[in-house]
């Protein structure tokens, strides 16, 4: 439940401008989809959301306050590869971050702690449809249980912001659906910010509720170096069949609020 | 008729054809033996099965006249305690360095090209100074094992420890890890199994040190009574001292992939 801001950013690689005059407000529990084409920087900029680099001007704040300059709990990520730690579990991998919270010495929970550790994560895990295989490694699952393994491993830390990098590029059609499924049921039921990067414009339309696309302007070859992309379209996404509010909590505050509001200014 | 590279030989095939060079190799012994006896029956260069049978017997299975010990017992106990002991630190040694040189940019802006420049110290070349140092005891063997194989060790583990996918640390990152905890939990864990297999593949060399640490200045060791025995050309005991310093490192060898294989499980698992 966070809003971002980005305030004019640039990031530039030596003389190669790769973004330029990034400026825009996200509202809390948004989903974001970041498309554009390949080398148009919508990863770059991802990666500065995640504090793994930083703007070369410009800044990005999270409920006004300026972005850690590294990654930090409250920004979970699930990247296309790799984002799962192959020599633990599925339920190891879920439980890591809590062990690594509460034991700052060993990152290892014992007794008491370690089951409610694991009863948290065993939910999560049910969560994401995966609560069969809680005993098996990353290199036994499925491309999408894997990425379903990813998205529970970083929502166990309730983050503000998730953060997706072509999270679904890799997965067959039809269990790519199941993955929007259940991600969209979790956005629903966090209210959390997401950000996801897509070269896949029917995902952005049928996940986002709001498409940013980066692309350059300037595309002369004398121009490549010296422009890089910017937002060339930003769009609201109305969803037909949103889900009914009153089963979220959060949102219905939200519309007892506007209410008010609106009957303060009638 | 397909092409060779597309043709597989049978189980039994397959067998045979592995037994097949050592086979070759005996046979070839066996003739060479055979010929120069014939020619001079107090030949030393090739001795003939039985003499070959009463050197085991004399230095496994009789007490040494001077001694009382048995000699094939105490040169194995001897250097494979030399060797644990020099693999012991160079493995420590170097998982440690290896990791840190791997994950921490500024221990690796320290360590790589002084790593680099000492791993081209021929160890060998040293083993006068280590002597000097150290005397000529069992440390001196001990530093010549873990110098000679530690550069390789730390540089392995370095650039296994960099080909963690940098995805990986980040998550661990936003997971809420410190340094030491992505040390502990997700570096290490992982960079184990490849510690073994980088002693596995310097193992040969940690032999090759002793032995010639040994074979310098030693009291005992395989190594030692290869070489003293080079003096008598005693090829009765040095080829069954061959083949045992042989069968030794085939097992350490085995031992440590077993290990590996039967401790780290998810590297194997849903690999058909």
């Amino acid at each position: 439940m966070s809003s971002v801001c980005v305030e004019n950013v640039w990031k530039s690689y030596g003389r190669q401008t790769v973004l330029e005059r990034i400026s825009f407000t996200v509202e809390q529990k948004s989903f974001i989809a970041l498309v554009g084409p390949s080398g148009c920087g919508k990863s770059t900029f991802l990666r500065m959301l995640l504090g793994d680099e930083a703007p070369s001007k410009g800044r990005i704040l999270i409920d006004g306050e300026p972005l850690m300059a590294e990654p930090s709990p409250d920004r979970g990520v699930v990247f296309q590869k790799y984002s799962v730690f192959p020599h633990l579990t599925c339920l190891q991998n879920v439980m890591l971050g809590l062990e690594l919270a509460a034991a700052p010495r060993l990152g290892i929970l014992l007794g008491r702690r370690r089951r409610e550790a694991k009863d948290i994560s065993r939910a999560m895990l049910g969560n994401v449809g995966l609560g069969a295989a809680e005993n098996k490694y990353p290199s036994e699952l499925s491309g999408g249980m894997q990425q379903r393994l990813a998205i529970a491993q970083a929502l166990v830390k309730k983050p503000k912001l998730l953060l997706l990098d072509e999270p679904f590029g890799a997965l067959d059609p039809g269990i790519r659906a199941g993955v929007h499924e259940t991600l969209l049921e979790l956005w629903h039921e966090t209210g959390m910010t997401v950000f996801m990067v897509t070269h896949d414009l029917s995902e952005a339309f049928k996940l986002g509720t709001r498409v940013i696309a980066f692309d350059r302007r300037h595309t002369r070859p004398e121009e490549m170096e010296a422009y890089g992309a910017t937002i060339t379209f930003d769009l609201p996404v109305y969803h037909p069949v949103p889900k009914p509010p009153e089963i979220i909590p959060v949102f219905a505050e939200e519309l007892d609020e506007k209410a008010v509001r609106y009957k303060a200014a009638v | 008729m397909r092409r060779l590279i597309n043709q597989y030989p049978s189980v039994l095939n397959r067998l045979l054809l592995a037994v097949l060079p050592f086979a070759l190799v005996f046979l070839a012994y066996a003739v060479a033996s055979e010929a120069r006896l014939a020619d001079n029956p107090a030949d030393k260069l090739l001795p003939a099965w039985a003499t070959i049978q009463a050197a085991i017997i004399r230095m496994g299975f009789v007490p040494d006249m001077r001694t009382g010990d048995f000699l094939l017992y105490v040169d194995t106990m001897a250097s494979l305690e030399r060797l644990a002991i020099g693999v012991a630190f160079a493995t420590v040694i170097g998982g440690i360095i290896g990791i840190l040189q791997g994950l921490i940019p500024y221990v690796r802006a320290m360590m790589v090209n002084f790593t680099s420049v000492v791993s081209m110290i021929p160890p060998l070349a040293i083993l006068p100074i280590l002597f000097i140092t150290f005397g000529l005891g069992e440390l001196s063997k001990v530093v010549l094992i873990t110098f000679g194989i530690l550069p390789y060790i730390v540089r392995d583990l370095a650039q296994r420890t960099e080909e963690i996918p940098h995805e990986q640390i980040i998550k661990a990152q936003t997971l809420g890890a410190s340094t030491w905890q992505i040390i502990l939990r997700v570096v290490l864990p992982q960079m184990l199994p490849r510690l073994i297999d980088s002693v596995r593949l310097s193992l040969g060399s940690a032999w090759l040190y002793l032995i010639a640490a040994e074979a310098i200045a030693a009291e005992n060791g395989l190594g030692y009574r290869i070489f003293l025995m080079r003096r008598y050309l005693a090829m009765d005991v040095i080829l069954p001292y061959v083949f045992w310093i042989t069968f030794l490192a085939f097992t350490l060898d085995f031992i440590l992939r077993f290990t590996q294989r039967s401790l780290f499980r998810w590297m194997y698992r849903g690999q058909a």
